[in-house]
């Protein structure tokens, strides 16, 4: 178990500093320079210049990477061209309003992806199971921005129940949650579903019948167990649909969050900035994918005994 | 005496799609208590169905039962609620499946689920229900238990799971067990083991058991009565001696002449029952059977016969007394000729010999498993070691031997679908495993091969004629008007109607499948055809056809068969001489009838001995062989077999022996062989 751990850290750091350089060229092809970008049309050629240098813009491109990678090894990230404080500390600050989102979302679509999916497979082709399925269908069809303004419009004004915009209160954090984990508990329950019905049809529920157990023991201790090792690849999945829904979602609630920084510095070509918060990203999904996969070998025992 | 559990006219019917289609009709069922009551008849005859209904657990499939009664003990099990039919079940009848690796469940230890149903069932405590369990499982032959107790079901084998399956049905010591072809997916050594299991726990529990199976040897061996049934119907229910020597249904009558012993004669064409067994959404009028049936008359196909009682037995025909009165076929006397036979072959083959179409020289196959971070402890499977043999011109050879003895592994390195270690192959003189590029077409076109599950092996979403034809599109670049031509002319060879080449396989039944594959491997014309298991999924009425096919074909097309199978009466039959193989090793080579009369290796005779025999006169009276085949990645030194030989001594331990000859055509690799 620890030397699988360790492989998997091994590997995650390899996925990490792929990362990094994918991103540091497709940043750099991209059209527009960010010196001319921040002066504005009417800068001279010289300032134009001077800030290039200063930027390191005007190096070649090979040696832009090589002083970018060693600065990143040594945990610097670089200065945002904007603000010029340090881009790490500008994320950090960030950090705790997305992950309390982020979280906050997994959790809505893993608890109601799973109800709903084990109730629809326990009532396949019954009243519950079609409603189930229409309402997951709805939830993976809607964009996330449309079902924001939606849900703003239902509960913040009409209903006058939950604030609309702002982050800060747990009040505040309900909506634009509900908003990124409906979409997920949509495909999670649809998910849930398969697998359930796919181990319900299983010689060993026969077996686990045929020796008496009831049948709620049956369900909740066997089958969702069994049933559990797709899901919870989903989850993995599912963590990186998040991670874009972010950016809307923020933007849609005007919550501050890395979503919205990011955002914002695409559009102002602040490639420091834009670098990070990709890594921040990635790092984010590595950290969930590895707990998907120490978690898999806790529910199969088959995959335990590989490693 | 009042029996244990009584089946009255009992109908079932399913729902699918909103339409009732009705699996069993009017089942009358008796078991005594101590009884062990054999249900036999094809796939699809509804035995499956019976079975659980009785458990109830068709209430789970959209099954209902909509006429007659079920008892147990006098208590009826049809009017129960679902809460009380669930206490019964696993307490008072108890349940045993075919495959006891999707039986159980993989992500639970075998302790967990063994104590599950004492916990439920009984008022022990989670530790006296263990301690219980440990003691079951002794009782059923785990060895180290309290190990087992904490191993999941992937890591035993395919035996031991089915001895912790019958650990889980006994614990609560039912007074019914049901077990449903228990020992189907099992070696016929474990299958003997598992039978003999069986017949103690009956004596020491006085349990009553009903043994679902298709296997009449296995029914002949451990049946108390037996129960027929046909296209969901029992049709003849009698104790096992009065049936095995006098059938009253026709349909009986034609199971037990389609059973291939080991003393029928190998010369003769198999016996088939024509046709196949009726799906269920068209059932034929008046008698089911009719229409397979020899002694149909006008009756027949417009009133369905009921099951009555005669002198002590029931069966339901019209025409009884026609079939009584018919002469008996006796095939007793034909075993001298047989033996006869055996030196005349011997002789001949050793002629043969000198004209190998394949020689198999010293192959090695060697998986490596890789452990730990970097994968440095490697560690070797031996599934083939150092196999040797030959196949002559138009000779059938069959490679008998139990799953994992790596018979497969060789078949597939014959076809070069897994690369030999070492060792040579030389077909018509020439190494098809190091053949060059050119030549190496050449040899696949001259080798095919017929896999067990036909269905597993062909393309299900091409049309039949394209999926016979591909070779000849492959090697021939025949298409359109040209191939068409070839493929239908393949297709009567085989007995397909050449009207099905537009069809897909789906459509097909399991033999008809099989013939596909076989219309496919011969369409080059090839020299040699491998097939692996080509008839062990295939019951044994169809068995009976695809091997007739192929004795034909090969009379036809001069073709030479290796012949991979577990079951031996089959490989019996078709073959001219058979290897066994035991742990990658090839331990005997005989000619057939050599091998049967005299068995040198003392594996084969367990093995021999091993095979039910369908003659409820002759039981057997000795253990059957302990133990399980050892792990190939450890062979035991000396003898790979000696762990299990009675006759093993300590240079059985020290030293190999080699496969020597110790008559005409017969090698043993034994120290002391019989
Ligand atoms: S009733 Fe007629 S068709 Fe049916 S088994 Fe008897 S003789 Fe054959
Ligand atoms: S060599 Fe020894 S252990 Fe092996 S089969 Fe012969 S007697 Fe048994």
């Amino acid at each position: 178990m620890f030397m699988f751990v360790i492989r998997r850290l091994l590997v995650s750091i390899m996925v990490v500093l792929a990362s990094v350089t994918l991103v540091f060229f497709i940043l750099n092809v991209l059209p527009g320079n960010p010196a001319e970008m921040m002066l504005g049309p009417n800068a001279t050629p010289e300032t134009l210049q001077n800030l290039n240098e200063s930027l390191g813009l005007n190096k070649s491109l090979l040696v832009q990477y090589f002083d970018y990678m060693r600065g990143f090894l040594k945990g610097d990230l670089g200065e945002s061209f904007i603000t010029k404080k340090p881009v790490i500390d500008q994320l950090l600050a960030q950090l705790p309003a997305t992950l309390s989102l982020a979280g906050a979302s997994i959790a809505i679509a893993v608890i109601l992806g799973m109800v709903l999916g084990v109730l629809s497979a326990v009532y396949q082709n019954k009243a519950i199971d079609y409603v189930v399925r229409m309402i997951s269908l709805f939830s993976i069809s809607m964009p996330t921005f449309w079902l924001g303004i939606l849900l703003i419009l239902i509960f913040s004004v009409h209903l006058q129940w939950l604030p609309a915009i702002g982050n800060g209160s747990l009040r505040q954090l309900i909506l634009p949650a509900c908003c990124l984990g409906i979409a997920s508990a949509g495909s999670l329950s649809r998910l849930v579903r398969n697998s359930v019905l796919e181990v319900l049809n299983e010689q060993f529920v026969v077996t686990l019948r045929a020796k008496g157990l009831p049948e709620k023991l049956v369900l909740c201790k066997h089958v969702l167990r069994n049933a559990l090792i797709p899901t919870v690849t989903m989850i993995g999945i599912v963590a990186g649909e998040l991670l874009s829904g972010a950016v809307v979602t923020e933007t849609v609630f005007s919550r501050q969050g890395i979503g919205r920084v990011v955002v914002e510095a695409i559009m102002q070509k602040d490639i420091p900035l834009v670098q990070a918060a990709i890594l921040i990203a990635a790092i984010f999904y590595i950290i969930v994918n590895l707990l998907v996969d120490i978690s898999y070998t806790y529910i199969d025992p088959r995959i335990r005994s590989k490693h | 005496m009042k029996p244990l559990l009584e089946v009255k006219e009992l109908s079932v019917d399913f729902y699918k799609h909103g339409n009732a289609i009705n699996v069993i009709d009017k089942v009358n069922l008796r078991i005594n208590s101590g009884e062990i009551v054999c249900m036999i008849g094809e796939s699809g005859s509804g035995k499956t169905i019976t079975s659980l209904s009785i458990m109830r657990l068709i209430d789970f499939n959209s099954g209902k039962i909509t006429h007659g009664d079920i008892e147990l003990s006098g208590v009826s099990l049809v009017t129960l609620t679902k809460q009380e039919i669930s206490v019964l079940r696993g307490k008072k009848i108890a349940m045993i499946f075919q495959e006891p690796m999707s039986a159980l469940d993989p992500v639970f230890t075998i302790g967990d689920q063994i104590v599950e149903v004492l916990i439920r069932h009984t008022n022990l405590t989670k530790p006296a229900a263990r301690e219980q369990a440990i003691t079951l499982l002794q009782r059923v032959g785990i060895p180290e238990p309290e190990v087992r107790m904490k191993q999941y079901p992937y890591e035993l084998s395919g035996g031991m799971r089915q001895r912790a399956m019958i650990a889980i049905a006994l614990a609560c010591e039912p007074e019914l067990l049901i077990a449903d072809e228990p020992t189907t997916a099992l070696d016929v050594t474990i299958q003997a083991q598992i039978l003999n299991l069986l017949k103690e726990i009956r004596d020491e529990f006085n349990m009553s058991i009903l043994f679902i199976t298709h296997d009449l040897g296995i029914a002949a061996e451990i049946a108390d009565r037996i129960v027929v049934m046909y296209a969901g119907k029992v049709i003849e229910q009698a104790a096992v001696h009065e049936l095995f020597e006098q059938p009253f249904h026709p349909y009986t009558s034609g199971l037990l002449q389609s059973v291939v012993t080991m003393d029928s004669d190998r010369t003769e064409k198999l016996f088939t029952i024509n046709g196949s067994i009726p799906s269920l959404s068209e059932l034929p009028t008046g008698c089911r059977f009719h229409p397979r049936c020899a002694y149909a008359t006008d009756r027949c196909r417009s009133e369905e016969p009921e099951l009555v009682s005669q002198s002590g037995r029931e069966a339901a025909c019209w025409n009884i007394e026609k079939l009584l009165h018919e002469p008996q076929q006796q095939v007793e006397p034909k075993r001298i000729i047989a033996a006869d036979r055996a030196i005349a072959a011997s002789f001949e083959h050793e002629q043969k010999q000198r004209l190998p179409l394949l020689e198999v020289r010293a192959i090695k196959k060697y998986f490596s498993i890789e452990q730990g971070l970097f994968k440095q402890n490697k560690k070797l499977i031996h599934a083939v070691d150092d196999v040797s043999f030959q196949i002559g011109k138009g000779e059938t050879f069959g490679l008998v031997g139990e799953s994992g003895c790596g018979k497969s592994t060789l078949g597939r390195v014959l076809l070069q679908l897994e690369q030999a270690t070492s060792g040579q192959v030389l077909f018509e003189g020439k190494d098809v495993l190091r053949a060059p590029a050119g030549e190496w077409k050449s040899s696949r076109r001259d080798i095919q091969f017929v896999f067990q599950d036909p269905y597993g092996s062909i393309n299900p979403r091409w049309k039949v004629g394209d999926i016979i034809g591909e070779p000849l599109w492959v090697h021939e670049s025949l298409k359109g008007q040209a191939k068409r031509q070839k493929v239908v002319e393949v297709m009567e060879l085989v007995g397909l109607n050449p009207a099905a080449y537009d069809r897909l396989p789906h459509e097909f039944s399991g033999g008809q499948r099989q013939r596909i594959s076989i219309a496919r491997a011969i369409a080059l014309k090839p020299k040699f055809i491998v097939a692996d298991e080509a008839v062990s999924a295939l019951d044994v009425s169809v068995q009976s056809q695809i091997v007739n096919l192929m004795q034909e074909l090969q009379g036809q097309l001069d073709l030479s068969y290796l012949f991979i199978a577990h079951g031996l009466n089959i490989v019996r039959h078709i073959s001219d001489r058979i290897g066994v193989m035991y742990l990658g090793k090839l331990v005997e080579i005989a000619t057939t009838d050599e091998l049967f009369a005299h068995p040198a290796h003392h594996y084969t005779k367990a093995l021999l001995a091993a095979i039910p025999l369908p003659d409820p006169t002759r039981r057997k009276t000795f253990l059957p062989l302990q133990g399980e085949m050892p792990s190939p990645a450890n062979p035991p030194t000396g003898c790979r077999f000696h762990t299990r030989c009675t006759a093993a001594t300590d240079l059985c331990k020290k030293i190999e022996p080699a496969l020597q000859r110790i008559g005409p055509g017969h090698l043993a690799a034994c120290h002391y062989p019989a």
